[in-house]
């Protein structure tokens, strides 16, 4: 999976070893078309049944351009970013496409791991799969995973975690 | 309503006070108070509907009141802590007595009179189906209040899988045995680790909360007085004063009432001040819970469960700071800000608060003699700085030229932008003083951070008590070879920023913090 050092990373951290199912770029690309659509579709209804003013044909298409752009561009960036890796000590993510975030959460400290597949992510066969700790600020998501992948993973780490006593805080 | 049936078997139910049957009409009644005020006065005073309405709504209440007190029960087994409640909605609360992380004793004057507490359980979130877990009991007599507090926090008997100090591995590799709070320490009396000093009133006007709380009592007054149907203005003299007001000029207008402002709010604050903080005193209880206890009218004590405790912070907001005064708060888990938020103390001098903060972690970590928060701190790099600046006059700039521009359009608005100037040594100041702020450190248990400029704070992180890390970098960061650093915990807010420090420096931290969590290879 892994193809070098692609990340430009800052930090002197290796970076996750393993990549998102690609199929993660459909869904970004999908929700990035959504969002455009969201924030072009009124501005359409008005500019033709109100006939409303020029420049409203000049956003329209802005917003249009921006949302293609963005199809075209940014879930390759985002696929080439978003790592993560699950080893016996803890279980790290970087995601991100501006601001990078890592994400690491000690396996010691794991309270619940679920799964979730959104209607688009179902569409695509994919699933996410969210680790909590005991606090509200650490939940570790690994987005993008092919479905049957993530539900051995959850069902992997939710095993190693009933192995841990304590209440984990 | 079956009581259980053989006590033998099964821990038998209990009933909150019998005391409550008149308290809680009473509460009730002086709640609708200004209702029934002016259901009684208003209207003709013929009207033979209105003293049975009131005498109806009277009946209804004390009815309430003894279904209430019928109907309520509770029970600490073994494993748990139970309240049932309701008549014609049930509820059943149950909260693992492992879990449990405060016991809150609050009486109000009325509950005083009757010799009553509330007692109220948090326990720790569990992440599952009991989501801000706990109960509260309004009320038990005090002594039985005070009995449940060392009842339920009493963790002699710690539960199987549980480190009786730190509940972690970590804190166990760590540290060497630390007498753990079971044998010896359970038979000496309570510790006092700080008590009232007056003259800490003077820090009362310089906290927020007591501003806020002055206009709360105000807008309440306010309330009450439009409730009751008089309008201020139509008080004698208020009427007079405002026309002779309004008739000098709009400087003496303006200052007179700033200063009238002023002394409400100075007076408002120490008043606050003392009913809060009166007969204050943090003590260390023999079963090692750490415990606040305060108040003048209404009491409160907070009992924190000594091995909940994380960490502390050191809060200084602009105005205390300014005053030489700080405040210490516990990070305690299941200690959210809806208990007290884990206030150790009053507003007090810095010195003191730092005392009190080493002074309620000392005996997780006895031996150390230094108190945590303070440990000397490394700056951060001169990027951090360029940050700061760039971060408070950028947007400063931006608001002098929209001022600039307004001025342009509309001329007579020109005054403006020379004004709006006066932001940009004020946002200069501001910056250089949150990168002195800037900091961390590690000492051998802590993990020690400080940031903040208007409201600067000083937090101690027990090592043991992180349990996870968030690493962020925007562009900016990237540029400069920053990061912010967030070291996630179970207590307080959650997690704890460590502020735009050195990309390299921030993943030695988390390594020295907790070592083998990073993956083992580096570029």
């Amino acid at each position: 999976m892994q193809t070098g050092s692609t990340v430009p990373t800052a930090l002197p951290l290796r970076p996750p070893a393993h990549r998102v199912d690609p199929r993660a770029r459909s869904w970004w690309r999908l929700r990035g078309l959504g969002g455009a659509a969201t924030v072009a579709l009124p501005q359409l209804v008005v500019a033709l049944v109100l006939g409303g003013p020029g420049w409203l044909w000049g956003t329209l298409v802005a917003t249009v351009a921006a949302g293609l752009v963005y199809a075209a561009v940014v879930p390759g960036i985002l696929f080439r970013i978003h790592r993560w890796e699950v080893t016996e000590e803890a279980v790290y993510t970087l995601s991100g496409w501006l601001v990078r975030e890592w994400r690491i959460a000690p396996i010691s400290r794991v309270q619940t791991v679920d799964t979730e597949h959104g209607p688009l992510q179902q569409l695509l066969g994919l699933a996410s799969v969210t680790v909590t700790t005991a606090s509200a600020r650490g939940p570790v998501t690994i987005r993008g995973l092919a479905t049957a992948h993530a539900q051995e993973l959850a069902r992997q780490l939710t095993e190693t975690t009933q192995a841990t006593p304590g209440d984990a805080t | 309503m079956t009581v259980s049936a053989d006590p033998a078997v099964e821990v038998p139910w209990r009933r909150l006070d019998p005391r409550m049957v008149v308290v809680e009409p009473v509460r009730t009644l002086v709640k609708l108070l200004p209702v029934l005020i002016v259901v009684l006065i208003t209207g003709s005073n013929n009207d033979p509907v209105r003293p049975w309405v009131t005498l109806g709504i009277g009946v209804l209440v004390v009815a309430a009141g003894v279904v209430r007190w019928r109907t309520t029960r509770y029970r600490i087994t073994a494993e748990r802590v139970e309240l049932h409640s309701g008549w014609l909605r049930r509820q059943r609360r149950s909260v693992p007595r492992d879990r449990i992380r405060t016991v809150d004793l609050t009486a109000s004057p009325l509950h005083r009179a009757f010799r009553l507490s509330v007692v109220a359980v948090r326990a720790a979130d569990s992440g599952g189906e009991h989501r801000h877990g706990g109960l509260t009991l309004d009320a038990v007599s005090t002594a039985e209040a005070e009995t449940l507090r060392r009842e339920l926090l009493d963790r002699r008997a710690p539960q199987p899988g549980e480190a009786p100090i730190a509940g972690s591995d970590a804190a166990r590799a760590t540290e060497p045995t630390t007498g753990s709070g079971t044998g010896p320490v359970a038979e000496s009396p309570a510790e006092e680790l700080a008590r009232l000093h007056w003259s800490w009133l003077r820090f009362a006007p310089l906290t927020f909360s007591s501003l806020a709380g002055v206009g709360a009592i105000a807008a309440a007054a306010f309330n009450v007085l439009n409730e009751l149907g008089v309008s201020p203005t139509e008080v004698d003299g208020v009427d007079a004063a405002a026309e002779r007001l309004a008739a000098a000029p709009l400087w003496l207008a303006v200052g007179l009432v700033g200063l009238a402002l002023l002394v409400v709010a100075v007076v408002g604050s120490v008043l606050l001040f003392t009913e809060r903080w009166w007969g204050y005193r943090l003590t260390r209880e023999a079963d090692g819970t750490l415990r606040v206890r305060r108040g003048l009218l209404t009491t409160r004590s907070l009992s924190v469960a000594e091995e909940r405790l994380r960490g502390v912070g050191v809060h200084e907001p602009l105005l205390l700071r300014a005053g030489g005064g700080a405040q210490t708060r516990a990070l305690s888990t299941g200690l959210g800000r809806e208990a007290q938020g884990g206030v150790l103390q009053p507003p007090a001098p810095r010195a003191e608060a730092h005392r009190v903060a080493g002074a309620a972690l000392r005996r997780l970590h006895p031996g150390t003699e230094a108190d945590p928060t303070r440990t000397p701190l490394r700056p951060h790099p001169p990027a951090a700085r360029r940050r700061r600046y760039t971060r408070a006059l950028v947007p400063v700039l931006v608001l002098v030229a929209a001022a600039a521009l307004v001025g342009r359009v509309w001329p007579g608005l020109a005054w403006i932008w020379p004004g709006t100037l006066v932001l940009v040594p004020l946002a200069a100041l501001l910056a250089a003083d949150r990168y002195r702020a800037l900091g961390h450190a590690l000492t051998p248990r802590y993990l020690v951070s400080r940031l903040g400029g208007l409201s600067r704070r000083t937090v101690a992180l027990q090592r043991s008590g992180v349990i996870g890390w968030t690493i962020r970098q925007s562009p900016f960061q990237r540029r400069a070879g920053l990061v912010t650093l967030q070291a996630v915990t179970a207590a307080g807010e959650g997690g704890y920023r460590v502020l735009d420090l050195g990309a390299a420096d921030a993943v030695a931290l988390v390594d020295a913090t907790t070592p083998g969590l990073l993956p083992p290879t580096r570029d």
